[in-house]
């Protein structure tokens, strides 16, 4: 019964399957029935992911009547007319606002993340274990259990629609994984470079600015990676906190918060292309960001769950 | 030396406590504080009620229904996910026109993994405006405009995917699994791919099938994959404020219709605290809610919980 195995070994090569030995055959025919079988199954599923994507992109080139006509129909608009109105519609600031929020949060998020995981990683002093519970258990909770004190914390400290407040919050958040995660990546650093630089006279923060922080590098990209989408695709924080208080307050919505606006505003006047465009256009920087990263992305978000 | 240590230690600890101490650890404790209370939210001033907020709770059919849809949610969400992401996954890495029992993965596997997985980085603000105009309810939308075309549908009158009572938390299960499905498959993927070839092999020579290398090799060793696979789904479960809010036809604020069907514990809970203002009602209710995770998890972890095979 050793020839299967033998076989792994010696054709690695699909396209010397026919110069297999016959008693290979039944189980290569099963082989080759299950292969058929996966692809098809394998490309299905595919479809069903990229069709209803593609569908939408191609429905911002519909006009209003085309939409709800029949959903097969060819768009017949094919100008980029659309995407300039949706951008104009709010799209743009949302999209602005967005970018200014997560240019400060994501930074501060990492920064104070690693700090604190850090110190309670590679320092002993009374309270270090009951600070570390303290920190990752908050990642048990739901968020839904501090929304109403929050909002009302926010509003005293008068931060209710500002970028300030948001970044905040948002930091706040991340906090129990981050400092989960990079916590256990910091133990796993060796302690002789951490020795060699404090022997050599280098402050403690300077050793971790300049020696820890970048031999964490893997560590801050998975985790970078995880809160820059958790924080972008972020919706029911800023539904809380990001509502104008008063007339003459301006709208600083968020991008996820404007297309949901925009939604909700299509049962008043109905211009879905515009909708469809905003969408697209909220679309192709994740798309951007997840080709060229792709592998990453898919380690950080997955080994992320994992730890 | 030692001086300056803590000084160090406490200067690093400052900001991220205080933060981490003021924006979440202490709402976390005010709401059950509040739960207590007759609060507003408006007047400064209230008055402890007790546990009457938690009765009224109890007594409120559209929160127990909720509750409800939120456990259907629990079961079939995590369920259809994990059984699906188990089959592509085994599909990609042992589908191969391969030999040795199904170790090989089929060819373009990366190729699948990339489209699988793009979902996942989109919002589900993006999932609600995709879907809502997958599920139009006239021949314009994707689904109806698919079945009218095959003719199993007629074009005036064609199904209302998010009007009908029965049919709603179906569609949205449906949304869920399409946006996560590919997620978990990379995840099993990468736990199948960490299983050592060599157990494979010496199954096959004791005369093991695909399907036996499946169920007694592969599954036991993905079983820690598909728990954490089992508890954040469980999560998503519990929330699914964004999509119920957007896509279902308000009952009130914050969606939940046709007639209260597909609510679910946090679109009640937003609207008694953003609409009603009933902020001391809505705190009761995010405790009832942390309850249900917390008995959630317990079970969870129990029910699954199998000896740990190391490899």
């Amino acid at each position: 019964m050793s020839a299967p195995i033998k076989e792994t070994a010696a054709i690695p090569d699909q396209r010397s399957v026919d110069k297999r030995p016959a008693r290979a055959g039944e189980r290569r025919g099963e082989g080759v029935v299950l292969n058929a079988f996966s692809h098809g199954f394998l490309a299905v599923w595919a479809l069903l992911i990229v069709l209803p994507l593609l569908w939408l992109v191609l429905s911002s080139f519909k006009t209003d009547a085309q939409i709800a006509g029949s959903a097969f129909g060819w768009p017949g608009n094919w100008s980029f007319d659309v995407f300039t109105r949706a951008w104009e519609k709010g799209i743009g600031d949302y999209f602005l606002n967005t970018v200014i929020v997560l240019a400060f949060s994501v930074p501060l998020t990492m920064l104070f993340g690693s700090m604190a995981a850090y110190v309670l990683a590679r320092y002993e002093f009374w309270g270090n274990r009951l600070l570390y519970y303290f920190f990752v258990a908050g990642a048990m909770f739901p968020v839904f259990l501090a929304l109403v004190p929050l909002f009302f914390m926010v509003k005293r400290l008068d931060m209710l629609n500002t970028y300030q407040g948001l970044i905040l919050v948002y930091v706040a958040y991340s906090m129990p994984f981050t400092v989960f995660f990079m916590h256990a990546f910091f133990r796993t650093l060796p302690t002789a470079v951490f020795e060699a630089s404090i022997l050599d006279g280098a402050s403690h923060t300077r050793t971790f600015f300049q020696v820890m922080l970048p031999m964490a590098k893997p560590g801050l990209i998975s985790v970078g990676i995880f809160n820059t989408l958790g924080q972008w695709n972020q919706f029911i924080l800023p539904t809380v906190l990001m509502q104008p208080q008063s007339g003459d307050d301006p709208e600083r919505y968020v991008l996820t918060q404007g297309l949901i606006q925009l939604q909700q505003q299509q049962g008043y006047a109905t211009d879905l292309p515009v909708l469809f465009a905003g969408v697209t256009i909220a679309m192709i920087p994740m798309l951007v960001v997840y080709l060229s990263f792709q592998r990453q992305v898919q380690a950080g978000l997955t080994s992320a769950t994992l730890k | 030396m030692r001086k300056g240590q803590y000084r160090f230690v406490a200067g690093f600890l400052l900001v991220p406590v205080a933060l981490y101490l003021i924006f979440v650890i202490w709402p976390y404790i005010q709401t059950f504080g509040y739960s207590l209370t007759d609060w507003k939210g408006q007047s400064q001033t209230f008055s402890f009620v007790g546990l009457d907020n938690y009765t009224a709770l109890f007594q409120d059919d559209v929160f127990m229904d909720a509750i409800w849809h939120n456990i259907l949610f629990l079961v079939f969400i995590p369920v259809i996910t994990i059984l699906l992401a188990l089959f592509f996954a085994f599909m990609l890495n042992a589908g191969g026109r391969s030999r040795a029992g199904g170790v090989t993965g089929v060819a373009g596997s990366k190729f699948y993994k990339i489209i699988y997985f793009f979902p996942q980085v989109l919002s589900l603000a993006i999932m609600a405006v995709l879907f809502g105009a997958v599920y139009r309810s006239d021949s314009g939308g994707m689904l109806n405009g698919f079945l009218v075309k095959l003719g199993l549908v007629d074009a005036n009158d064609p199904v209302e995917w998010l009007n009908e009572p029965n049919m709603v938390l179906w569609a949205l299960i449906l949304v869920v699994v399409w946006h996560g499905v590919g997620f978990y498959l990379v995840l099993f993927s990468a736990a199948m791919q960490s299983i050592p070839k060599d157990i494979y092999e010496a199954a096959l020579i004791d005369g093991a099938g695909r399907a036996q290398s499946f169920f007694r090799i592969t599954l036991p060793l993905l079983w820690d994959s598909v728990q954490t696979a089992w508890v954040y789904l469980g999560i998503v479960a519990m929330d699914m404020f964004i999509l119920v809010s957007t896509m279902t036809t308000p009952g009130g604020e914050f969606g939940g219709g046709p007639d209260h069907a597909s609510e679910v514990m946090s679109t009640v809970m937003m609207r008694n605290f953003l609409i009603y203002g009933k902020s001391g009602y809505a705190c009761a209710m995010g405790v009832v809610m942390l309850l249900l995770t917390l008995i959630l998890s317990v079970v969870m972890l129990r029910a699954t919980r199998r000896e740990r095979v190391e490899f």
